[in-house]
């Protein structure tokens, strides 16, 4: 089977798994099934593209031309590579966490939550694998579209409020201001394709630059740059699971990915590191990443200090894109990983202390620790490897980002950076220490129950916790498959 | 290319007439079939007949070059002359095609709405205002088309007020003295015209116009012919008459006249506008295209504010509509190859959509027996298949991309890029404009999955006769927003044809 | 002074055709709406005959060759369609008017929106007592 096919594949599996499941809807545990069996098929078909991009090819597949000059066209290069099959993995985990999360709060509709997962995981692949800014645009309001029922699953006056601000802003940024940079990057170059090195260079300078990288930043609502980032505390209304497809998964990495694939493809690095009107940037995400850490802190509820939390780790990725150095761009591509593997344990354990306790403050969750032990461990090691400490995934990340920041010329952010670690430390710590360390209400001087979560919750989260571990040691292999992107004529 | 009285009946060649004469000819034998069902399957039967017409006019406009047809073998300017060019043919496919979609929805639609003892009367007056359409897009003659357009506008009163609301009725009416006065304004510029260049042959009068452009008769004329024409498809401010008439008039109704109507008076604009006027250096300065620009640049604010506060979801959609001919005319306003193929493909786009759209709705009707949007919660669940093609269809109303929505507002923002400081702003617009249309349509999203059905009344989902055509329109929605190729080309050439460019 | 003289038929037709607009729009009865829209079509029809006569002209009939000008017959032609249209969109007009009537009781535009904003709300009424 050609390159070409498995690509057409990767967008497929997922949809033929949806008809599955609307069709086995009747009967839970073969339409389980089949949302299991599609997202290994689906992993194992995207991770089998995995060894051409690593030789150099960069393999492409052009559908058909929607409007005069512009195919729907897709083109795989290392950087969509590695968020395809972050997408693809982490949906296995997260299938086989939802079958424990929906079941064990005997959530409704779960055939329309199966399918929609499915078509989100489909467009979010569309949007890893695109070529041009036309067939991203086209998966990421496909996606916008197919979560909103993902975030208003439970259907109730505050799911109703919480899509409403998901979908507005949303759709207004992406028709608002997406949408006309895409225009006027078409009228400058001509293209909308993704070339290595950036189409811009030369067609824009000064105050425009500056202005058209706004119209894009901004546009990309998901990637919750302030202030567009009131979106993602609204969607927590939605169940774990989605939260996780959300935070981990799927939508913010879709938007990160979106910001590095604008600002390597289409403005090009020499563009970026040479053009001063380009470097409010910086500043945008410095800032965004503080004042999400600190506004963290003052959350009592875990998932959204949880939010917050991805909303100031959203501005590292930012940033590193920003700095346009080869090691801060590289630096921000990893952290979509390592934070990925994170924050998914982080909302999984988040989930797992609500489905088995009914808790989701965190001043109710003294002692939980001694209650589900297993989930308080692990969410210990996610919040470790947010907070970037070796041998975790995120250290590795944290540390190119302030070589990035240094090569470019930033020093300060690298305070930044070291500020931010020790504000993550100050909202995430707390939780597993007041867990462990605290006894819970009510129990006593004896031994504490043990009341874990699901069996399917925890494998999810246990397999989750190990994978941050594991992307500490694989940093040096991921480092080595990102480089080629920062060159102009991307390595080919 | 002429009657053949010696030659033998030749179809093929005679095709121009038949596409008028088929409809014309069926309307009265449609009012004596008087049997269940009869005029029904006749309309339904001529409907595909015109249909097939009008493809292959099509065919053989885009093969061969624009088709000039002799009625009754007097050569123009003398006599009527039936012209097909690109845009006509374009206009003529969208017509047919809406009337031959319709009709197998509209076996249930009508049998709930209409009495049934007046079914063979309002398939006939569908005939005839097929007819009279169809008649207005093909003909080459300047009186012709007030003609057409009269008939087709009787009818159109005779469809409103066909079914059981009385409000209906003051629609009607309503329309009949606005239709009457825009038609007749029509009649005062062909006459004025006339009285100037002494032909009432389009492309005649087009020649002839240049040495006598500079008066005020002409001035006149065009200014009747546009305030005349833009009373025909509810541009703002002259759309009053719209929302009623949409809202209380039969489903199928809704959705033949939606999809078509307006976009005739649309193409009667283009025709006038462009083949007409199009080079005449007096209008240079005062170019009622651009006139036309604030105009619908405030039909789709407006329009798209009002929908938002609608409680009846056929006035809803109404309103929709008198936006999207905003877009429509602001293409055409915007000028350039870019202007007019972004409103010419709209006209398709559009008439797609908004059939999708009105076939929901009636198909709602006939189960929920309301329009109020109250009236519709947890029809997500009753009928999901129905809501589902509204949403989607919604969507496309919206321009979200993959749809013909988007396919349209890109060519309009195109277009309006190529203007300057005054183009960014319109483009700003347009975008805010799709904001609106994303706050009404979820606002039927919302209702329809966010509340519980009310218990009283047995609602399932729609036949299956209903179910086909809406579907089939929904995926077009979709199909032509992918493979632009069909729509796009004919609409640039067609741009291009009246623009008088080379391509 | 004589070609203010001679436009004359112009001034009629923009006299009836303002007349007949306003009557159309201004009057509230039904009926007489319809009466307005035949003025202004009257107008209309003068102004084209109107402008088919040639002066000195004669019937438009051949005889025996042409021996003097004759009055454009296509006016006559165009107008007598327009007629026929106007005929019928006239006899449409009042059948409306009758099943208004036979609906509302009235033909008076304004007794009629009250009519009508008395019937929604019978049918709000009755909507929400099934409810």
């Amino acid at each position: 089977m050609s390159i070409e096919t498995h690509i057409q594949l990767a967008l497929l599996i997922p949809i033929i798994g949806l008809v599955g499941i609307v069709l086995t809807g009747r009967i839970p545990n073969l339409r389980e099934a089949v949302t299991l069996i599609t997202a290994t098929a689906n992993a194992i078909n995207v991770w089998s593209i995995f060894p051409a991009i690593q030789s150099g090819a960069r393999p492409s597949v052009t559908l058909f031309e929607m409007l005069p000059g512009l195919t729907v066209n897709f083109t795989v290069e290392p950087l969509g590579m590695m968020f395809a099959a972050i997408a693809s993995t982490l949906w296995i985990v997260n299938s086989i966490y939802s079958i424990g999360y929906m079941r064990g709060n005997k959530e409704t509709d779960q055939t329309r939550f199966y399918a929609c997962f499915a078509l989100s995981i489909s467009a979010a692949i569309g949007i890893a694998f695109a070529g041009n800014l036309l067939t991203l645009f086209i998966f990421y309001e496909i996606l916008t579209l197919s979560t909103y029922p993902l975030v208003t699953h439970k259907g109730t006056e505050e799911a109703k409020r919480g899509g409403r601000t998901y979908l507005g802003i949303l759709i207004a940024t992406s028709i608002g201001l997406q949408l006309p940079a895409i225009i006027w990057t078409w009228n400058l170059t001509g293209t909308l394709d993704f070339v290595p090195g950036g189409t811009l260079t030369g067609k824009v300078q000064g105050l425009s630059a500056g202005l058209l990288l706004a119209l894009y930043m901004y546009g990309v609502g998901k990637a919750a740059l302030m202030p567009i980032h009131k979106w993602l505390p609204a969607a927590m209304v939605a169940p774990t699971p989605v939260s996780a497809l959300l935070h981990a998964v799927a939508v913010v990495k879709a938007g990160v990915f979106t910001v590095i694939k604008i600002i390597v493809y289409v403005f090009g690095l020499e563009l970026i590191t040479t053009e001063s009107a380009t470097n409010w940037l910086i500043y945008a995400a410095a800032i965004t990443l503080t004042l999400a850490s600190l506004i963290a802190m003052n959350q009592d509820n875990l998932k959204r200090r949880l939010a917050y939390s991805t909303i100031s780790q959203l501005s590292y990725v930012i940033l590193g894109a920003a700095l346009g150095t080869a090691m801060g761009v590289v630096g921000g591509g990893m952290h979509i990983a390592m934070h990925a593997a994170g924050k998914i344990t982080l909302f999984f354990c988040a989930g797992a202390i609500y489905v088995a306790l009914h808790k989701t403050e965190i001043s109710d969750m003294k002692g939980v620790g001694r209650i589900m032990p297993v989930t308080m461990f692990c969410f210990m090691i996610g919040a470790l490897s947010v907070i970037g400490i070796p041998p975790l995934g995120g250290s590795w990340s944290k540390f190119l980002l302030m070589v990035g920041a240094a090569d470019a010329g930033f020093q300060f952010i690298i305070g930044v950076l070291i500020l931010s670690s020790l504000l993550n430390v100050a909202y995430l710590m707390p939780i597993p220490l007041r867990g462990f360390m605290l006894r819970p209400p009510g129990a006593g001087d004896g031994p504490v129950k043990v009341q874990e979560a699901p069996l399917a919750c925890l494998i999810a989260i246990c397999i989750t916790a190990t994978l941050t571990f594991v992307l500490f040691f694989l940093a040096q292999d991921i480092f080595d498959f990102l480089l080629p992107i920062t060159v102009a004529g991307g390595g080919q | 290319m002429s009657t053949a009285a010696n030659a033998g009946f030749s179809l093929m060649a005679n095709l121009p007439a038949l596409q008028v004469v088929v409809p014309m000819i069926a309307a009265p034998i449609c009012t004596f079939l008087r049997f269940r069902n009869g005029p029904w399957a006749f309309a339904l039967l001529v409907s595909a007949a015109t249909f097939w017409i009008s493809v292959n006019l099509l065919m053989q406009v885009l093969g061969s070059g624009d088709i000039s047809y002799e009625m009754g073998g007097w050569p123009p300017p003398f006599g009527i002359e039936y012209r097909v060019d690109t845009i006509n043919a374009f206009v003529l496919l969208i017509v047919s095609g809406v009337s031959l979609i319709t009709l197998p929805y509209a076996l249930r639609s009508v049998e709930r709405e209409v009495p049934r003892d007046k079914h063979h009367l309002f398939y006939a007056a569908w005939l005839l205002c097929l007819c009279g359409m169809l008649g207005i897009t093909i003909t080459g003659d300047a009186f012709n088309i007030f003609v057409f357009l009269e008939i087709s506008s009787l009818s159109t009163y005779m469809l409103l007020a066909s079914g059981r609301d009385p409000r209906a009725l003051t629609a009607a009416f309503q329309y009949l003295v606005l239709g009457t006065l825009g038609a007749t304004f029509i009649l005062i510029g062909v006459g004025l015209l006339y009285i100037m260049t002494g032909t009432l042959n389009i492309i005649d009068l087009a020649e002839r116009l240049g040495p006598v452009s500079d008066t005020t008769s002409v001035r006149a004329a065009a200014a009747f012919l546009t305030v005349g024409i833009a009373l025909k498809f509810a541009l703002f401010p002259a759309h009053f008459w719209l929302p009623n008439g949409y809202a209380y008039s039969p489903s199928a109704v809704g959705v033949f006249l939606s999809a078509t109507a307006t976009k005739v008076s649309i193409y009667v604009l283009l025709r006038f506008q462009f083949t007409i006027f199009g080079d005449i250096p007096a209008f240079a300065e005062l170019d009622f295209a651009t006139l036309l620009l604030p105009f619908a640049i405030m039909a789709f604010l407006v329009g798209s504010t009002v929908a938002i506060f609608q409680t009846d979801l056929k006035r809803l959609l109404a309103w929709s509509s008198i936006a999207q001919i905003g877009y429509m005319v602001a293409g055409i306003g915007l000028g350039g190859v870019d202007g007019l193929t972004a409103g010419i493909v709209h006209l398709f786009n559009h008439a797609v959509t908004k059939a999708a759209l009105f076939m929901a709705a009636g198909a709602i009707f006939l189960r929920v027996g309301s329009m109020h949007i109250d009236k519709l919660a947890g029809i997500g669940k009753t009928m999901p298949f129905t809501t589902l093609a509204f949403v989607l269809a919604g969507l496309s109303l919206i321009g979200v991309p993959t749809t013909v929505g988007f396919i349209s507002k890109w060519y309009l923002i195109l277009a309006a890029l190529q203007h300057g400081v005054t183009g960014y702003a319109i483009a700003a617009l347009v975008l805010a404009s799709s904001l609106l249309a994303v706050i009404y349509v979820w606002r039927i999203v919302e209702v329809a999955y966010f509340r519980e059905p009310t218990a009283n009344r047995e609602v399932t989902e729609a036949p299956l006769s209903m179910l086909l055509p809406l579907w089939a329109l929904t995926i077009g929605c979709f199909y032509f927003g992918l493979e632009t190729g069909y729509s796009v080309d004919i609409a640039r050439a067609a741009a291009q044809s009246l623009l008088g460019v080379t391509p | 002074m004589m070609e203010w003289l001679g436009q004359f038929n112009y001034y009629v037709f923009a006299i009836l055709m303002m007349a007949g607009i306003y009557v159309a729009m201004s009057r509230g009865n039904l009926v007489k709406k319809v009466v307005g829209l035949n003025i202004f079509q009257a107008s209309v029809f003068l102004l084209y005959i109107s402008s088919g006569k040639i002066w000195g002209g004669t019937a438009p009939i051949l005889g025996d060759g042409l021996t003097q000008p004759i009055s454009n017959p296509l006016p006559h032609v165009l107008i007598l369609t327009a007629i026929v249209v106007g005929v019928a969109t006239t006899s449409i007009g009042l059948a409306l008017i009758v099943r208004i009537k036979e609906a509302y009781g009235t033909v008076e535009e304004d007794e009629i929106a009250e009519a009508e904003a008395l019937y929604e709300e019978e049918l709000i009424r009755a909507e929400e007592a099934e409810a």
